[in-house]
């Protein structure tokens, strides 16, 4: 079973963020081997100089677009830019990002909230990038998102899975799928929020910024299915003691 | 008449179209993955062939890499 969001389905419960890489071949290299089928993109301004184009590349990889409002710091902007990726793109789906601190990039809460209000009521399917609070996933589930996206630390710092039992409570409650968004850095994390019961993951930089970006998106590939299998066939619980796997029955007298 | 595109003061003639400032500011040309503001507005694609006035900040984006 995929990851089903707003009444899709992609097979793939990887989300691929194409930020990051030094040239559109290395990316399409690392989507590949990804198998992501849901890709994230951005705006900016013309660059006439700009070799390729990245909806080319995504599009004939057969790669839905998922654009960003990276580097939008007031709910206001956000929403602008938002409107705009659905002019380019042609989609109403949203990552929606209302970042609060330049050093550390972490989301603006109350921006955040605010922003994610008025894109679900002008029609948008908005996935926010949020923090690892549960209450405020919650507040945005409530605002009718389609998705709720913590981070597990600031955007590319690949430190992992800060804080694992708020991710927890997350998931828990959560009626909406819950894709973690942010500080992967190697396969084990990935694996182990999907192991937490996360719906998806969303990672850029732990495969761009990667000395070998194809087969760590190959590695990231492996540790999300490994994950989802590991949540669903349900694991042993932790005891304080050894509990022997081999019988103590039958052991023969030797002495 | 003198307007401002992507933060750089242009001087375009009059009867320029916002198809036309996109066109010149080298975004492809089909417009796809290309979006416009002008003052801080979205134009839709169905109003490219609106003139552009003198003293707008046009905005001309295009597709990025981006997380």
């Amino acid at each position: 079973m995929g990851l089903e969001i707003a009444g899709r389905t992609v097979a793939s419960r990887l989300i691929f963020g194409t930020g990051g890489f030094r040239s559109l071949e290395v990316m399409a290299g690392a989507l590949r081997e990804s198998g992501a089928e849901l890709a994230t993109l951005a705006l900016r301004r013309v660059d006439p100089g700009a070799r390729g184009s990245i909806v080319d590349v995504l599009e004939q990889a057969g790669c839905a677009l998922l654009p960003n409002t990276a580097g939008c710091y007031t709910a206001h902007d956000a929403v602008v830019t938002a409107q705009l990726a659905r002019e380019a793109f042609a989609t109403d789906w949203i990552k929606l990002e209302v970042i609060g601190d330049e050093r550390t990039l972490l989301p603006d809460a109350a921006e955040l909230l605010d922003a994610a209000e008025t894109l679900v009521d002008d029609g948008f399917t908005v996935l926010p990038y949020t923090s690892d609070d549960p209450v405020l996933a919650r507040r945005l589930e409530d605002a009718g998102c389609a998705a709720v996206m913590p981070l597990g630390s600031p955007i590319g710092s690949g430190i992992g899975i800060g804080n694992p039992y708020n991710l927890r409570l997350i998931v828990e409650q959560a009626s909406v799928p819950v894709i973690l968004d942010a500080g992967i850095g190697t396969a084990s994390d990935a694996a182990m929020a999907m192991e937490a019961g996360c719906d998806g993951i969303l990672l850029a930089s732990a495969i761009a910024r990667a000395a070998d970006p194809p087969r760590m998106a190959r590695a990231m590939r492996l540790a999300v299915d490994a994950g989802r299998l590991a949540f669903e066939s349900g694991r042993i619980p932790r005891r304080r003691y050894a509990e022997a796997s081999t019988p103590s029955e039958g052991l023969p007298e030797l002495t | 008449m003198r307007v401002q595109i992507n933060g750089d003061p242009t001087e375009l003639p009059e009867r320029t179209t916002v198809a036309d400032v996109v066109v010149a500011s080298g975004a492809s040309p089909d417009g796809r993955g290309v979006a416009v503001a002008i003052d801080g507005e979205v134009v839709p694609r169905a109003d490219w062939d609106e003139p552009v006035r003198p003293e707008q900040r046009i905005e001309v984006l295009q597709a990025v890499q981006g997380g």
